[in-house]
């Protein structure tokens, strides 16, 4: 809940609501993007970032290579699985 | 327990390892106690356990395991009020998984669920509003809660809310703030701790400036820091720094996420939707003034405490338990009582043995620390 997870914005799915398509560790959802666009990096232009996203909010911008060792850090704390999981059983009974 | 081999960097870690230990050997503590440094975020303290970080520390530095998990220190009366509200028939009640196991006075949510109520877990406030989209004849409750890390996204699925016009959507509103929950730990007589870690994503929200008061005015130093052991080293050794060169500074190791300023996008929304509230009840540590948030009237319609009867009834914490001393550092969790007996995760007394975040639940699972392994056959 409070370490995030990186994914890569792979869609803009609903630009005026700010929505994106990101992939993370294989899973594409749904994220809100709004905490990481402004006038200077419009929506339309996020195509492609890698991101920290915090429970469906992408907030903080990051490289490859942080995104590629934050996930390393966080598979060894079980943290990926974690999320993962809470995804996939997203809403269900 | 780890070793420094299975670091990222072994080599880094290993100089970090040796430049402490030549740092902590020029510092003089009071009384000649050890040198007490708190982390605040439950993320940290997560990884100083599966590192088994503190083993490795000399023994002149002693890690106190602050009150950073949002889970553990929510107080029995709210659960209560969760369960008041989970089990009305027309509510679909959604939560982070985090909070299933968390005892009320009564049951816990997962048991209400098992009893019927009509508890889903989701894995952000966006999947409980597509809930209420698909359930027009149901009232859905979000159970909202976190420090500044989950605050913006509540804050935005409110606003979303409203954009859509979606009327069967609220949250309760259990947010907590940090930087009045740290002045209340300085604020506590019996506090010793000399320095802190500062947490890494509230900050990357709130940036680096709130913490001034720290150093200007109760004089201990802060280092921001991110939660892989690395990290936590680093910005170990920029605080012992401090300390051997006689300096007391904010300071920031995560600068890769965070900034001077924070997340204006983030904090905007936040303040459109939520103040603060007089007081809020903590597990452990009580009442702390203006630590909690509640929704402003302009939103009022999707505040489920005015929507809905809510018990609000104050639970005082168990009498055995002394979760709030070890927030503090003025107790290890094996010195507690009821750790390892009455207090187990599986049948948590306290706070702290609630989440994998929480000290105690932390001791007990990996025995760290230079006591913890022994403090808990002892308990045992």
């Amino acid at each position: 809940m409070c370490l995030g997870i990186p994914g890569r914005i792979v869609e803009i799915s609903d630009a005026a609501n700010k929505l994106a398509l990101v992939d993370i560790g294989g899973v594409k959802r749904p994220v809100n993007s709004a905490c990481i666009v402004d006038a200077e990096h419009p929506v339309e232009r996020c195509l492609g970032d890698w991101v920290l996203v915090h429970v469906g909010f992408a907030m903080s911008r990051i490289d490859e290579e942080q995104a590629a060792r934050t996930l390393e850090a966080l598979t060894e704390l079980g943290e990926v699985q974690a999320e993962l999981a809470a995804m996939r059983g997203s809403g269900g009974g | 327990m780890r070793y420094v081999d299975e670091f990222r960097d072994p080599e880094k870690a290993k100089t970090l390892f040796r430049e402490i230990e030549a740092l902590a050997q020029r510092i003089e503590t009071k009384d000649g106690k050890p040198l007490q440094v708190m982390e605040v975020c439950g993320g940290h303290t997560h990884s100083i356990f599966r590192y088994g970080l503190e083993a490795m520390l000399p023994e002149t530095i002693e890690l106190v395991h602050g009150p950073g998990c949002p889970v553990c220190v929510l107080p029995m009366g709210r659960v209560d009020d969760c369960l008041a509200l989970a089990e009305r028939p027309e509510v679909i009640f959604t939560t982070f998984g985090d909070a299933m196991r968390v005892p009320g006075s009564r049951k816990s949510l997962m048991q209400a669920k098992a009893e019927g109520a009509d508890v889903r877990m989701v894995y952000s406030p966006l999947d409980a509003l597509a809930l209420a989209r698909d359930n027009p004849e149901r009232e859905v409750v979000f159970f909202a809660l976190g420090f500044e890390t989950t605050m913006p996204s509540t804050a935005l699925t409110v606003l979303q809310a409203e954009a859509e016009g979606i009327a069967n959507f609220s949250l309760f509103c259990n947010h907590i703030t940090i930087i009045p929950t740290i002045k209340a730990i300085l604020d506590s007589p019996d506090l010793r701790v000399d320095g802190f870690l500062g947490p890494g994503h509230v900050s990357m929200v709130i940036g680096n400036r709130p913490y001034d008061f720290v150093a200007r005015d109760y004089r201990r130093p802060l280092v921001i820091a991110g939660f892989e052991p690395l990290d936590i080293l680093h910005a170990l050794w920029m605080l012992l720094k401090q300390f051997a060169e006689g300096r007391c500074e904010i300071e920031n190791q995560y600068d890769r996420i965070v900034d001077g300023d924070g997340n204006r996008q983030a904090l905007e929304a936040v303040a459109k939707v939520f103040e603060l509230r007089e007081f809020f009840e903590w597990r452990g540590l009580g009442s702390i003034d203006h630590s909690g948030l509640r929704m402003r009237e302009a939103y009022a319609r999707f505040d489920a405490e005015r929507r809905f009867p809510v018990p609000q009834v104050k639970i005082a914490d168990p009498e055995s338990c002394q979760c709030g001393e070890v927030l503090k550092g003025v107790i290890k969790p094996w010195q507690c009582k009821v750790f390892g007996t009455a207090c187990t995760p599986e049948t948590p007394v306290g706070a702290l043995m609630v989440s994998s975040e929480g000290s105690c639940a932390a001791y007990y699972q990996y025995g760290g620390g230079k006591n913890g392994r022994a403090g808990v056959e002892a308990a045992e």
